[in-house]
Order: structure tokens, then C-alpha cells, then sequence
């Protein structure tokens, strides 16, 4: 393991996309940053830049409207980038799977490294999938 | 010559200055984490945020933007942060060479980093990243009157003496500055000057992460954005140990002196973390009020009291 990886590993910077979410993955993702469960003893930090960020996190169904928006952050990130699609409805779109507007899940817009199922996921269930994607790197 | 390269970018200048203040920035991080009861980041948790940064990154240029004014403010922003920390640090130090800075040509070099911070956001084309520069503008107009007030109200109570060396000697061979009334009203002044030069959350109006995602810095990526953060590391060092310099007589580096000198650091740098941890961040209306009418007023009364002889 070299030491570029070691500390890609060791400071994951979050971007979080919400796509058209019920809000409630969102909720989920800000009780990770609480004292209880605290991501930062990770080194992992929520950022409000996506020049910043070195994981995506994507949240909600991804309709035709957040679409070109999802493609343009992922764009506007600086490479090397991680995308997690989290909850189900950025897994596999969930109980919109097949809505009018639904355009297809995460992985069919921009790669993606690591999924987290839930409706929505436990904190837990994030920081394991948090585990599971610095083992990729 | 060597030597003197020596002392600008290994010890005391940039490398060394950047380490302590890397430490001294998992340090107050540690801290929030303890005041929100949480467990916090490693101990090398700002070298792997600096080393992802630089190694790992790829730097993105604006397309809109003025490409080399954005890619070069922030190297000069490190230029000036090492070349006052060296002027700094030497005296505290005890290392003599030929030149050593008056604290006026201190206070001048400190001022580039923020400056940097703004001709780089502007250049970078984005409208957020000008709107957080209009806002550091702003800011450095109301606290740099203040720290001007400051250094002269130091250069006057250290009997127009405008070294600081001298400074530092004086109190050893006397008492701290800070053991007079004027004195803690300048540590007050001085521990809010260094929050809003260092954008700390009172004043972290420029950088804003709720609303303008990191504002004047929205567009650095990469190898970049590394240089501005080690910058920051730099400065998270230098402002305190002036203020230690200034009115808490200095380092001394023998015997149990060595202890009480990171002891005295420390227990700035922790004031500091904990007025970021207690405080909302202001308007930046609020912000110019604080500094332009009530800062002011306290240096101009201290100002007074050292005339007094207080």
C-alpha cells in the first residue's frame, strides 16, 4: 500500500448530491457526523465544494431534472472520485423505480463504487459501506 | 547564504512552522470533537488531508477564470506566510541574523496570506468565490485598523522600541506585558484580531461553508488547495506565538522554560478553538461594528492606560 492511497484512505472528504430525495437519507447522513457516531475520528468531513471532494454521495431518486445536474457535479470533481448511491432509491430507484419522470438509477448516470441499501440506511450501515469502499482503494 | 535559506524554509521557517501547525490544527480540531463530546480525528489527520491534497488530487483550472493569477496567488499567499513566520519565529527563537524585522514589517507580511486569499478567489471567475472576496475585503478593513492599533500600543509600551527581540527581552527582564490592565485589554484585542485574521468562526464570513461552500475557496482543487491549507496551518502557528511574543514575554527553550513555552501557545490556541466552538458566525455588518467601534475602543483605552503608566 503505497502512501498516496494511504492517505486518500485516510481523509475521505464527503460531497453530498441530494437528488430527489424524501429527505430522510439526508437526515440519516447528518446523524453519522453526530457525537454518537462521529466519522470524523475517520478523517471524514461533509465539504460544500465538489472541487473539494474525493467521495459523492448520492441520495434519493434521480429524476430527469437532477440528471444533467448529478452528471455536471461529477464533472465539476476533481478526479480521483468515489460515488456511493445510498438508500435504496439511489441503488435502484426504489418505489420510483417506475415513475414517469425516474431517470434510472445512479449507476446507470455515473459510475459507482459502493452501494448502501436501506430505507433509510443506518448510520452504521454507512460507516460499514464507508469501510468497504476504502478497502477498494 | 545556506544558512540563511536554512532558516526560511526548514527551521524556523516554512517546514517547521508548517508541522507545528498541522499539529496545532489536529489540536484544535481535538478540541471541538471534545466540546461536542465526540472522539475526533487522529493525531496526523491534517498531514493526510495535506498529503491526499497534494499527491493525490488532480488540480482544476476555471475555464472562465484568469488560470495563472489563480494558480500563483496561492504560492505567493505561502511565500508570505513563511517570510513572516520566519521574522517571527527568529526572535522567539533566539536565533540572530543580520536583519531581523521590525514588528512594522511583520505586520505588513502578515496581511499578504488574506490578500492572496482575495486576488485568487477573484481571479477563479466564480460568483460565489467573489462574493466571499468581497467579504474578506471587508473584513481585513475593519480588523487591519485594530492591529495596527495593537503593534503601536505594543511599540509603546515597550518604550518605542520597534524589535522584537527587544520586546521579548524586556519582558523577560521585567514583567509580561500582560500582567497589566492594559495588557489584557490588548490580549483581549489581539485573540479577536487573530480569529478574524485566521477566519475562525466568529468571523468565518469569507468562508462561509453553510452558504457559500467555502466561499474564497470554492475553486481550489488539488495541489493548490494543499498550498492554501498549508498556509493556513502556518498562520494557525505564527499569530499565536506573536501574540505569546507579544504580551506573554516569549518562548524560553531552557529547562522547565520549555514546557511553560507550549504551555503558553497551547493554552492561545485553545481559547481561540473555544470562542470558535461557543459562537455563531456573524453578519459581516456585525463583524465591521465589532471591530471598528468596540476593538477600537478598547486599544484606544489601552492606549491611554499606557500613557498612564497602568
Amino acid at each position: 500500500m503505497g502512501l498516496k492511497s494511504f492517505c486518500l484512505k485516510k481523509s475521505l472528504w464527503v460531497f453530498h448530491f441530494a437528488g430527489a430525495s424524501c429527505n430522510n437519507c439526508d437526515i440519516e447522513i447528518l446523524d453519522v457526523l453526530t457525537p454518537r457516531y462521529d466519522a470524523e475520528r475517520f478523517g471524514i468531513q461533509l465539504v460544500g465544494s465538489p472541487r473539494h471532494a474525493d467521495v459523492i454521495l448520492v441520495s434519493g431518486s434521480i429524476n430527469q431534472r437532477d440528471k444533467p445536474r448529478l452528471l455536471e457535479v461529477y464533472e465539476q470533481a476533481a478526479k480521483p472520485v468515489f460515488v456511493v448511491a445510498f438508500g435504496a432509491c439511489g441503488c435502484t430507484g426504489g418505489i420510483f423505480a417506475e415513475g414517469n419522470t425516474f431517470a434510472g438509477p445512479v449507476d446507470k448516470i455515473i459510475p459507482v463504487d459502493a452501494y448502501i441499501p436501506g430505507c433509510p440506511p443506518k448510520p452504521e450501515a454507512m460507516l460499514s459501506g464507508i469501510v468497504k469502499l476504502t478497502k477498494q482503494i | 547564504m545556506a544558512e540563511t535559506l536554512f532558516y526560511f524554509f526548514i527551521y524556523p521557517g516554512l517546514l517547521f512552522a508548517g508541522v507545528v501547525g498541522g499539529l496545532l490544527s489536529w489540536f484544535d480540531r481535538k478540541i471541538t470533537a471534545q466540546v461536542q463530546f465526540r472522539k475526533g480525528p487522529p493525531l496526523l489527520q491534517p498531514f493526510y488531508d495535506f498529503l491526499k491534497l497534494l499527491l493525490v488530487k488532480e488540480t482544476i483550472l476555471p475555464a472562465r477564470g484568469a488560470k495563472m493569477t489563480f494558480l500563483i496567488a496561492p504560492v505567493l499567499g505561502l511565500f508570505g506566510a513563511t517570510i513572516s513566520a520566519t521574522f517571527i519565529l527568529l526572535p522567539l527563537f533566539n536565533i540572530n541574523i543580520g536583519f531581523e524585522g521590525d514588528v512594522i514589517v511583520i505586520f505588513y507580511l502578515l496581511t499578504i496570506p488574506s490578500l492572496t486569499y482575495i486576488i485568487g478567489a477573484l481571479a477563479s471567475g466564480n460568483p460565489l468565490a467573489s462574493v466571499g472576496a468581497s467579504r474578506e475585503i471587508k473584513l481585513i478593513v475593519s480588523y487591519e485598523l485594530t492591529f495596527l492599533l495593537l503593534f503601536a500600543a505594543i511599540i509603546l509600551k515597550a518604550d518605542q522600541s520597534m524589535k522584537m527581540s527587544e520586546i521579548i527581552q524586556m519582558q523577560q527582564a521585567g514583567a509580561p506585558f500582560i500582567g497589566s490592565i492594559s495588557g489584557v485589554l490588548l490580549f483581549i484585542v489581539g485573540v479577536f484580531c487573530i480569529q478574524a485574521k485566521l477566519g475562525l468562526v466568529p468571523f468565518d464570513i469569507a468562508e462561509a461553508e453553510t452558504e457559500l461552500a467555502e466561499g474564497a475557496f470554492i475553486e481550489y482543487s488539488g495541489t493548490v488547495y494543499a498550498l492554501v491549507k498549508f498556509t493556513k496551518y502556518i498562520m494557525l502557528f505564527i499569530l499565536p506565538a506573536l501574540l505569546v511574543g507579544f504580551l506573554m514575554s516569549g518562548f524560553n527553550w531552557e529547562g522547565i522554560g520549555i514546557l511553560w513555552s507550549i504551555l503558553k501557545l497551547l493554552a492561545v490556541v485553545l481559547l481561540i478553538t473555544l470562542i470558535r466552538n461557543t459562537n455563531p458566525r456573524l453578519k459581516i455588518k456585525q463583524a465591521m461594528r465589532f471591530f471598528l467601534i468596540g476593538m477600537n475602543a478598547l486599544v484606544i483605552i489601552a492606549i491611554v492606560l499606557i500613557y498612564l503608566g497602568l
